[in-house]
């Protein structure tokens, strides 16, 4: 199975990076941008044929590595 | 005094560290990180700056997941002294040793030069030889040096005095280079054996390279 993590700031946790993007697109004609925000994105392959399991096991891994949960918000998605 | 200074891949300033611990008479040992224990007789340990693994995924994310952070978690747990300068400070937040999160300097660039930083307590065995509200000089190096704690974290630092050093200009008057909360540029746990700072007093050992304010800093642990 195929594990895509996204990986974000929480809210309420300035994100300087989007916040720059925002502005160097805005400043490029692109007006109608309200908010930009910067992630990052963590592709996982595995050897779990069960989607539950997989996405659990990737929970333990986002607690545990992949987020910084102080700061961090993740979400999982599993792909067959 | 016994001081280890643990290495990661990518650590670049574990022989700074070393030349200023030995210039105040104590005796130092690189800890590579594969190593399991904390050699016995250790009086303090040092997590040294520069960029293990390369800053990836978070810096000092995968640092933490090295053998020898168990050690020094056991290490810290018994009241052992733990002492993170820069990337260092990183490894101690990512680990859990410490409170909050370092992220991305505000302006997004890299600052190195020597800033100014105020004494907030010296109630710990770190800055003993420190006053409050002395003003220090010391260098600072970093790309993810914005702390931050949420505003309960906060309130608890300030509440056990874990708030130990801010960034100032050179009157006191705060001067927040990366936009870190209320501009804190090192804290300590509760228990005041874990402490970590952004700013690196080891670099500032010699008044010839442009301060010697380190000396004070690191020589608090020498009373132990």
């Amino acid at each position: 199975m195929k594990a895509i993590v996204n990986v974000y700031l929480k809210n309420g946790v300035l994100d300087s990076q989007g916040k720059a993007v925002q502005h160097a697109l805005t400043h490029h004609g692109f007006e109608s941008v309200k908010d930009v925000r910067v992630g990052k994105q963590i592709i996982i392959e595995m050897e779990e044929t069960d989607a539950a399991a997989a996405r659990e096991k990737v929970g333990h891994m986002c607690e545990e590595l992949l987020a910084n949960t102080v700061i961090e918000d993740y979400e999982i998605e599993i792909q067959a | 005094m016994k001081v280890g200074i643990v290495q990661f891949p990518g650590t670049n300033c574990e022989y700074d560290t070393q030349y200023a611990f030995q210039a105040l008479g104590c005796e130092t040992r690189i800890l590579w990180h594969k190593e399991e224990v904390i050699p016995e007789g250790t009086d303090l340990v040092v997590v040294a700056g520069g960029f293990s693994y390369g800053d990836y995924l978070r810096s000092g994310a995968i640092a933490k997941m090295s053998p020898i952070m168990k050690a020094l978690k056991g290490y810290a747990d018994q009241g052992g002294k733990v002492l993170g300068i820069c990337n260092g400070f990183q490894v101690l937040t990512e680990s859990g040793l410490l409170p909050g999160a370092l992220k991305r300097n505000e302006g997004l660039h890299f600052i190195s030069r020597h800033h100014h930083l105020k004494v907030l307590s010296n109630a710990n065995p770190f800055l003993r030889r420190c006053n409050t509200g002395d003003v220090v000089n010391i260098p600072i190096a970093h790309h993810d040096g914005n702390y931050y704690i949420d505003a309960e974290g906060l309130k608890e630092l300030y509440a056990n005095d874990q708030v130990l050093l801010q960034y100032t200009d050179a009157s006191g008057n705060i001067d927040n280079p990366n936009g870190s909360v209320d501009a804190i540029a090192g804290i300590c746990n509760k228990n005041k054996n874990v402490f970590g700072l952004m700013p690196h007093p080891e670099r500032a050992m010699e008044a010839l390279l442009g301060s010697d304010d380190g000396r004070a800093m690191l020589e608090g642990f020498l009373d132990a």
